[in-house]
C-alpha cells in the first residue's frame, strides 16, 4: 500500500477526528448563542433518530414507541432534579437506565410472540406511548401542571448555559453514532440484520434472535432516555402534550427512513437535513409550509428511494466503480472425488418417540430414528407423512409435542433453534430463504459466524469463500439472492448450511425444481460433503438420487417410521410401494 | 361512585359517542385488512370533508344532507387516486403507513393556510336536540350517526358474506397472486374498496363538522383510539369495527364518569395491549 493509498483509506478517519475536535471548541468561538441552539438540536435528532434505527431499522421491529422511551427519560430527569435535588449530570444515567429497562421490559413479552412483527408492533409501542402518557399526566410525576427546570442549577462544562448544553448534545451524538457504527460492524449487528430479513431463518443459523432483540431494544431505548434526559434542560418546561407528541416517532421514522434505517450513519444524514429545512422555514416565519415540504419529501423519498439515501449513494458509487474492484473472489474448488468412507458405527443422531401434533392434527406420532455416524440417510415418504415437519423438530423450529432428539449423545428436544444450530446442526430450506438484503458472502459468513466455532473474522471470510467456491458460486460473492436463479439459490443454501461446518446436515429437497444436469452435480456436491465426514439426512422425492445417494432410506408414513433398511431393497418393499401407490399397484 | 342514573347516561353517550369511532374505524379496518395498506390519511380526509360541509354551510348556505351528495362522490375519487399511487409504486404496509402519514400532514397544512387553525363551530338549529327517554337524554345527531354508521356497516359486512365481489376481495387478501390464477381482477377490487374507504371517510367529515369542533390539530386527537378500535374489531370486519368502536366509546366514558375525564385515553390502549398480548392472533 503507498502512502497516498494509505492516507486516502484513513481520509474518513481523519475527517471525523477533525470534525469532533472542531465542533466540540465550537460554542468558545464566541458564536451567536443562536448557532448553539441550531446544533444542539440537530445533534438531539441524530441521536434520537439513530437510536431508533438500532432497532427498527437493524432489526427490523419498527417501533412508533420512541417517544415513550425519551419521555421516560425527561421526567425521569426532571423528577429527580426537582424533587429530590440529584445533581442534573447524575440523572442522566438514571434516565437511560430507565429507558432501556422500559425497552426490555415490553421486548420481554412481545418479542416472545411472533405475531406481533410488522405493524402490529409498531401500533403496539404507539399504545403503551398513550398509556405511560396518561400515568404520567395523572399522577404527581406531572399532575398535569407541567414541570419546571429553570430552578435547576446547569453545571459549567462551559462558560455559557447555551454552551454546556451544546457539548452534552454533542457527546451524546458522538456517543449514539459511535455505538451504532460498533453495532452495524459487530456480531450484534449482523445478527440484527439477519433478524431483519428473516427471523426464523436467523434463529436456525444460530442467532440467539430473542436475546440480539432485547439487546437492540435496551440500547434504543436507553439512548433515547439519555437524549430525553439532556432535552428536558434545553427545553426549561416539560408538559404531557408536548413530549409525548406524536411528532417525535415519526420524525424519527423520517429522518432514518430518508437517510437509509439500516445504515449506521443514514438516520444521521436525515437528521441533519430535515432538521435543517424545518430550521429554515421556522426562521422564514413559515413552520406549517416546512411540515408540508418534509412530508413531500418523505413521500418522495419513499416512492422513489425506498433503501434511504445513504444505501442508494454507495449502490451508485460501487456501480460508477464497476466490477474493478472485486474485494473477494472465491476459489472455484474442484468437487473432489468420492472416496468411499464407510459409515461409522456411532449414533450421531437419536430420535425416541418424536410427537408433534398440531392443534388436532397428528404430524408426528412417536418416530424412532437412529443415524450413524458419516451416513447419508434418505428420509422418503408420501406428502404429509411428516418428513419436513420431523427436521423442523430436529432442527428446533418446532418444539416436540413428546420424546426426545439427542444429537451426538447431548439432548437437544427442548432447546431453540439457535443452540441446536450451535450444536452442530444445520439445515437447508425446500423453497430457498436468503437473507435478501445481505449479499451472497454475507450470507454465508452469516451462518458461518453464528453457527460454526468462534474464529476471526479473516478465518470466517476465509471459510464462506471457501464454501461459496465449493458449491460453484464463485463470482456471485457480491451479488444480492433476487440476482441468483432458482439453481444457485439453491446451492447457496447449502453454502451456507455448509459454513457452519455441521456435523448433521439436514437437507430438505435440495433437488427438487432442478434439471437433470443440475442434479447431478448436485449429487455429486451431497457426495463431496459426506466425503469430509458429515452426516447427512436428506428428504427427497427424486427416487433416482434416493437410490445413487443413500446408505439407508427411512420410510414415513402417517407421522410413524414405516420401513428402514437400504435402498433396492426399501424400494422393492411391496408395502411400500403400496403407501405410495396404493394397494394395486404392490403386487 | 356516581349515581345509577349517572351511569346510565354515561353508558348511552358513551354509545353514541363510539359510533363516530366506529364509522372512522370502517374505511381503516377494510383497507388494511382487505389491501394491507394502513391509511393514516383517512382521518384527515375526514376532517377535509367536515371543512367542506362546514364551508357549504356557512358560505353558500347548503344545507349538511345535499352537501353529502357532491361530498362523499370528491372523497371516492380521491381514494381513487390515492390507490393509484400505491398500486403503482407497490407500496408495501409500512410504506404505506408512512405515505399516508405525509399525506395527512399536507392535508392538514392545506386545510390550517385555508382554514386558519381557528376553532370553528357550525351551528345548526339541530345540532343540540334531543330525545328524552325515562330518565335519559338521547343526542339526535349522535343517535342518526349510529344509525348510518350502522347500516353502513352491515351493508358492507352483507356484501362482503354475501356476494361475488366480497369473496374475491377476502380470497385476495388471503393470497392476492392464487386469487388472481382464479380469475379474481383484485385490481378493478381494490380501486372499488379504496373509493369506498375514502367515501366513508366523507360520510364520518360531514357528522364531524355537526357534531364536533373543527381545528386543524384535531386530525390526529382520533388517530390512536380509532386504531386500537380497528384492531379490537378485527381488521377487515365491517360490524367488528362499529362494535368495537361503540364498546370502547361506552368504557371510555364511563371510565370519565367514575375515575376523572383524564383517565379516558388508558381504556383504549389498555384493551388494545391486552388484547394483543392475550391472544396475538387475534386481528
Amino acid at each position: 500500500m503507498t502512502g497516498a493509498q494509505k492516507l486516502s483509506g484513513n481520509l474518513p478517519k481523519l475527517a471525523a477526528a477533525l470534525g469532533i475536535v472542531v465542533f466540540a471548541v465550537l460554542p468558545t468561538a464566541g458564536l451567536p448563542a443562536f448557532y448553539d441552539s441550531f446544533f444542539y438540536l440537530i445533534f438531539f435528532w441524530i441521536s434520537l433518530a439513530t437510536s431508533w434505527a438500532l432497532l427498527s431499522g437493524f432489526a427490523g421491529y419498527f417501533s412508533l414507541g420512541h417517544a415513550a422511551f425519551f419521555g421516560v427519560g425527561m421526567y425521569t430527569t426532571a423528577t429527580l432534579t426537582t424533587k429530590a435535588d440529584v445533581p442534573f449530570l447524575a440523572t442522566i444515567p438514571a434516565a437511560a437506565a430507565l429507558g432501556a429497562l422500559l425497552g426490555v421490559g415490553i421486548g420481554a413479552v412481545v418479542f416472545r410472540m411472533k405475531r406481533l412483527r410488522g405493524e402490529l408492533f409498531a401500533l403496539l409501542t404507539l399504545a403503551v406511548t398513550f398509556v405511560i402518557a396518561t400515568i404520567i399526566l395523572n399522577t404527581p410525576i406531572d399532575g398535569g401542571a407541567g414541570v419546571f427546570m429553570s430552578a435547576v442549577p446547569m453545571p459549567h462544562l462551559l462558560p455559557t448555559q447555551t454552551g454546556s448544553i451544546y457539548l452534552l448534545g454533542f457527546l451524546m451524538c458522538v456517543a449514539t453514532l459511535g455505538i451504532a457504527w460498533w453495532v452495524a460492524h459487530s456480531r450484534l449487528g449482523m445478527g440484527l440484520f439477519a433478524i431483519h430479513d428473516d427471523e426464523d431463518v436467523a434463529e436456525a443459523k444460530g442467532v440467539p434472535t430473542f436475546r440480539y432483540k432485547l439487546i437492540a431494544f435496551a440500547l434504543s431505548a436507553g439512548i433515547a432516555g439519555a437524549v430525553g434526559g439532556i432535552h428536558a434542560m434545553y427545553v426549561g418546561f416539560l408538559t404531557v402534550a408536548g413530549t409525548f407528541e406524536l411528532t417525535v416517532p415519526l420524525y424519527v421514522v423520517l429522518m432514518s427512513v430518508l437517510g437509509g434505517a439500516r445504515h449506521w450513519f443514514g438516520p444521521a444524514v436525515g437528521a441533519t437535513v430535515i432538521t435543517a429545512l424545518l430550521y429554515a422555514f421556522i426562521s422564514g416565519g413559515e413552520a406549517m409550509v416546512g411540515r408540508a415540504v418534509v412530508a413531500l419529501v418523505l413521500i418522495l423519498a419513499i416512492l422513489w428511494l425506498p433503501d434511504g439515501a445513504v444505501p442508494s449513494v454507495k449502490a451508485w458509487l460501487r456501480k460508477r466503480r464497476g466490477p474493478a474492484e472485486e474485494k473477494h473472489r472465491a476459489p472455484v474448488i474442484p468437487v473432489v472425488p468420492e472416496q468411499a468412507r464407510p459409515a461409522g458405527t456411532r449414533t450421531i443422531l437419536q430420535v425416541r418417540g418424536a410427537t408433534k401434533r398440531f392443534g388436532g392434527l397428528q404430524a408426528l406420532a412417536g418416530v424412532d430414528l437412529d443415524v450413524r455416524e458419516g451416513e447419508i440417510l434418505g428420509l422418503v415418504g408420501p406428502n404429509g407423512s411428516g418428513k419436513t415437519t420431523l427436521i423442523n423438530v430436529i432442527s428446533g423450529f418446532y418444539p416436540l409435542t413428546a420424546g426426545s432428539v439427542a444429537v451426538d449423545g447431548a439432548e437437544i428436544g427442548h432447546l431453540p433453534a439457535h443452540e441446536i444450530a450451535q450444536l452442530g446442526v444445520a439445515r437447508t430450506y425446500q423453497i430457498p430463504r436468503p437473507f435478501v438484503n445481505m449479499t451472497v458472502l454475507d450470507n454465508v459468513a452469516l451462518a458461518a459466524t453464528f453457527g460454526g466455532p468462534s474464529r476471526s473474522q479473516a478465518e470466517i471470510r476465509a471459510e464462506a469463500l471457501h464454501w461459496i467456491g465449493f458449491t460453484g458460486l464463485a463470482g456471485k460473492e457480491e451479488a444480492l439472492p433476487a440476482e441468483l436463479n432458482l439453481h444457485e439459490r439453491k446451492f447457496l443454501e447449502l453454502a451456507r448450511a455448509l459454513a457452519a461446518r455441521p456435523k448433521l446436515l439436514l437437507l430438505d429437497e435440495v433437488l427438487s425444481g432442478l434439471n437433470p444436469a443440475e442434479v447431478d452435480n448436485a449429487i455429486r456436491l451431497v457426495r463431496a460433503i459426506r466425503a469430509q465426514g458429515t452426516t447427512i439426512v436428506f428428504v427427497e422425492h427424486l427416487m433416482r438420487a434416493m437410490v445413487e445417494l443413500s446408505d439407508r432410506v427411512a420410510v414415513l408414513n402417517e407421522g410413524k417410521l414405516f420401513a428402514l433398511g437400504a435402498p433396492n431393497e426399501i424400494m422393492r418393499d411391496p408395502a411400500v410401494v403400496s403407501i405410495y401407490l396404493g394397494k394395486a399397484y404392490a403386487a | 361512585m356516581p349515581s345509577a342514573t349517572l351511569l346510565g347516561q354515561a353508558l348511552i353517550s358513551g354509545v353514541l359517542a363510539g359510533g363516530m369511532y366506529g364509522l372512522l374505524a370502517l374505511g381503516l379496518s377494510l383497507s388494511w385488512g382487505l389491501l394491507r395498506l394502513v391509511n393514516l390519511s383517512h382521518f384527515a380526509l375526514a376532517f377535509l370533508a367536515a371543512y367542506l360541509t362546514y364551508e357549504m354551510g356557512t358560505t353558500y348556505h347548503i344545507d349538511p344532507w345535499w352537501s353529502v351528495l357532491v361530498i362523499v362522490p370528491a372523497m371516492f375519487v380521491i381514494g381513487l387516486l390515492q390507490h393509484w399511487v400505491f398500486d403503482r409504486f407497490k407500496v408495501n404496509e409500512l410504506a404505506s403507513l408512512l405515505i399516508t402519514f405525509s399525506f395527512a400532514v399536507i392535508l392538514e397544512v392545506a386545510i390550517q393556510l385555508y382554514w386558519t387553525a381557528d376553532y370553528r363551530r357550525f351551528e345548526t338549529h339541530y345540532s343540540t336536540l334531543s330525545i328524552k327517554v325515562g330518565a335519559f337524554y338521547i343526542p339526535v345527531l349522535e343517535l342518526i350517526l349510529c344509525l348510518v354508521a350502522g347500516v353502513l356497516a352491515w351493508g358492507t359486512w352483507l356484501w362482503l358474506r354475501k356476494t361475488y365481489v366480497g369473496k374475491a376481495l377476502r380470497a385476495s387478501a388471503e393470497d392476492a397472486e392464487i386469487a388472481a390464477a382464479y380469475g379474481v381482477d383484485h385490481k378493478k377490487l381494490a380501486y372499488l374498496l379504496s373509493g369506498l374507504g375514502a367515501a366513508y371517510a366523507g360520510v364520518a367529515g360531514t357528522f364531524i363538522a355537526l357534531i364536533a369542533t373543527l381545528a386543524p390539530a384535531q386530525i390526529w386527537a382520533w388517530l390512536g383510539v380509532v386504531f386500537a378500535v380497528v384492531i379490537i374489531g378485527r381488521l377487515g370486519n365491517p360490524l367488528g369495527a362499529l362494535f368495537a368502536g361503540m364498546l370502547i366509546g361506552a368504557s371510555e366514558s364511563i371510565a370519565m364518569a367514575v375515575l376523572s375525564p383524564a383517565w379516558a385515553p388508558v381504556v383504549s390502549f389498555s384493551v388494545l395491549i391486552v388484547l394483543l398480548l392475550w391472544d396475538p392472533d387475534w386481528s
